[in-house]
């Protein structure tokens, strides 16, 4: 048969698509007899790259399970998905998901894309473990006062950050005049710096400015000549690295050389290209980890984790090993592959050894463990101090 | 006229089974979660290309300022269900109402400028909305608003498509529509047959806008969390790859782009390296073969049913013949 005129080369067209669609539907399948849990990243968009470290880390901490025998005599399966980073894919994965029959999942990376997920899990009763998802509200709906049963996570709250920065202002650098600036388009940054200034005139602490400005600003010198003018003692900046970097480099051009502090959105190599080495002089900020830790826990991580990506690992990654190794210690203590059994005992995890610290579960399914508190000392990060945040 | 009923009659047995057979095949777990959830998915994305085909498609506005509107419709429903506590009913009728006047206040100033001005223009209304709704606090400001009631299931969304596509159609028939038409072929000889331009240009906007403010609060009340960021331009320009793939034009062909488009996407979600290469390979491809899209301007109605399938015996007559 030829194809006839324009209509004939359309169903030609359409007979190639389908075509090609059912060729990766057909790469899709898989199975035998392995314990399938669900990795759910942002491994395009916006986040890809905290999503890619994740998931770098989940299969890093997989594939060494696997080598020692994997879990209950079987081996893990990691169903990898991205979800784009947008909050509608990460709910349309978590169903598919569930529907190739995954026990437990893993994932994703951001708050947003973790509540978007969230009652998809719930609703199928399948444990979910955020890895770098850390407003408050995602394992606890403040609206109901009721714990999400199913959600949990492994990386520390906002709040936790924000105390033991404060905590570390006021008692070990002696400082009380503080300065915050925020980025106002981002949740994480505006929650942080709202805790942080709680934390801080609970301790005695007093701010005299507060300054924002918006995640596509480039010049902050009118922020922070106002800020000079209050004569604080340090700045407080939870942002990220791309904005932070200009920020430092900028406060620096107008002389101002008191203490700068921040969180883990600073954890990034690029931070000290955009600042320059010798403006991150007095800086600070709080991280999951640091790869500057002497322990052999971290020093194994960190190798084998450059041996495969060629890389060092972030925090993000760590956070995602720490999860794939979590998830395997509760399917353990389970004693089963059972999605009720293992939040359960996921549940009732006690003193896990992650790299990124020991870890416990509060009551609302919140880690407790260690912040890291890290200087920039000639453009590299070194590990200051651990404090443990009460809750 | 005797045929003209039958025809009704077959396309309203067409979509009764259609409904049946998956409101049968959610309800005893035939069809997965997954499906289900990317069925729904397929159905706002109808209703945004249908909508945004009105305003692009058959009244000639090139408009980029869809994902605008349907956060508008969102939010303003969202608020309606979970601030107020109100029936899910009433947040369908703010949404479409709120979108509406946004459509007519972005609508009555800008539709002086034409082709990419105007576009610059409503790129600019979307990207206003998204900060504004950013900064209110009363919705959650960046971290949006949580917790939405999922109300939104599988009769819900299938009335909504139907009655979309009835009546965009339905408008693009009526003289309204014919007048529409006019503008995008040629606004000045439209002016000179006494047709006002401006009242049907804002009109198809906000038709158009009321129809993404549907979708909005049908995504708002599925997906239970909406939050600025979603409904950046890039959303738009989701949409506006569904209609152009489809054809500008034809409301067939945004059906046909929205289905095709979301089911590509859910198929590429395991390959993540490739996924937005082999995306945009099959819009170049489309752009190259199809540059007028999948349909052009047509619609694919019974008729052509009946006549693929004269076409079908022809073509296996002369095979015969041989």
């Amino acid at each position: 048969m030829k194809f006839r005129g324009k209509w004939g080369k359309s169903v030609a067209f359409l007979t190639v698509m389908i075509f090609v669609l059912g060729v990766f539907a057909a790469g899709c399948g898989g199975g035998g007899d392995t314990i399938k849990i669900g990795v759910n990243y942002e491994l395009s968009g916006q986040v890809a790259t905290y999503g890619t470290s994740c998931k770098n880390g989940v299969m890093l901490a997989f594939d060494e399970i696997n080598k020692d025998g994997g879990v209950l005599g079987k081996e893990i399966e990691g169903l990898v998905q991205d979800n784009k980073s947008q909050n509608r894919e990460a709910r349309n994965v978590a169903e598919k998901l569930v529907s190739k029959g995954v026990v437990a999942v893993i994932g994703p990376a951001t708050t947003g894309n973790v509540q978007a997920e969230e009652p998809v899990l719930t609703k199928s009763k399948i444990p979910l473990l955020a890895t770098a998802a850390t407003a408050p509200e995602v394992t606890y709906d403040e609206k109901n006062k009721k714990v999400r049963d199913y959600v949990f996570r492994v990386c520390i709250i906002d709040p936790d950050q924000s105390q033991v920065v404060s905590n570390y202002l006021h008692d070990e650098l002696n400082l009380k005049n503080g300065a915050i600036m925020v980025d106002k388009n981002n949740d994480y940054s505006v929650g942080l710096g709202r805790t942080f200034k709680e934390f801080f005139t609970d301790k005695g602490g007093k701010i005299v400015a507060e300054e924002g400005f918006i995640d596509t600003d480039t010049v902050f010198k009118p922020q922070l000549t106002s800020i000079a003018a209050k004569k604080p003692d340090f700045i407080y900046i939870p942002a990220y690295y791309n904005q932070v970097g200009m920020v430092i480099k900028q406060a620096r051009e107008l002389d101002i050389d008191i203490p700068i502090l921040g969180a883990d959105g600073w954890d990034s190599p690029e931070l000290v290209s955009l600042a320059g080495v010798n403006n991150l002089s007095q800086c600070y900020f709080t991280n999951h980890y640091s790869v500057e830790d002497p322990s052999e826990r971290i020093q194994h991580f960190v190798k084998a984790y450059e041996e495969k990506h060629g890389t060092t690992p972030d925090a993000f990654a760590a956070l995602g090993y720490d999860a794939g190794y979590l998830m395997a210690e509760a399917i353990k203590q389970a004693g089963e592959a059972n999605p009720q059994k293992i939040k359960d005992a996921m549940a009732n995890i006690k003193d896990f050894e992650g790299v990124t610290g020991k870890l416990s579960f509060d009551e609302k399914h919140n880690p407790i463990k260690e912040v890291s508190i890290i200087e920039m000392v000639d453009g590299k990060q070194k590990l200051i101090t651990k404090m443990q945040p009460v809750h | 006229m005797q045929k003209k009923h039958l025809s009704v009659l077959i396309i309203c047995l067409a979509l009764g089974a259609l409904f049946a057979i998956v409101q049968v095949g959610i309800s005893n777990g035939m069809i997965s979660g997954y499906w289900v959830t990317n069925l729904f998915l397929m159905g706002i994305n109808i209703i945004l290309a249908a909508s945004l085909n009105l305003i692009n498609g058959f009244t000639g506005e090139f408009s980029l300022g869809h994902a605008g509107f349907m956060a508008v419709g969102a939010y303003a429903g969202g608020v309606i269900t979970t601030n107020l506590g109100l029936p899910f009913p009433l947040a369908i009728v703010v949404g479409m109402l709120a979108a509406a006047v946004a459509g007519v206040l972005v609508g009555l100033p800008t539709l002086r400028l034409r082709g990419d001005y105007l576009a610059i223009a409503t790129l600019g209304f979307g990207e206003i909305v998204r900060v504004v709704l950013m900064n209110i606090d009363y919705v959650g400001g960046a971290s949006g608003l949580k917790d939405i009631p999922d109300v939104v299931n599988w009769p819900i969304i299938f009335v909504s498509v139907v009655l979309s596509l009835l009546l965009i159609k339905n408008f693009v028939r009526s003289s309204h529509g014919r007048a529409c038409l006019a503008v995008r072929e040629n606004d000045l000889a439209a002016q000179m047959m006494g047709v006002n331009i401006t009242y049907y240009k804002v009109l198809a906007f906000v038709v158009g806008a009321a129809l993404a403010g549907l979708a909005g609060v049908l995504y708002a009340h599925y997906y239970t969390i909406i939050q600025p960021k979603e409904f950046s331009f890039l959303l738009t320009f989701d949409v506006l790859v569904m209609v152009m793939v489809g054809g500008l034009g034809s409301l067939t062909g945004s059906v046909v782009g929205a289905v095709l488009l979301t089911t590509a996407s859910a198929f590429l979600q395991a390959i993540p390296e490739l996924r937005m290469v082999i995306y945009a390979l099959l819009l170049i491809i489309s752009a190259i073969f199809r540059p007028q899209g999948l349909l052009g301007e047509k619609e694919v109605t019974l008729r052509t049913f009946q006549k693929l399938g004269g076409v079908f015996n022809a073509t296996s007559g002369s095979k015969q013949t041989q």
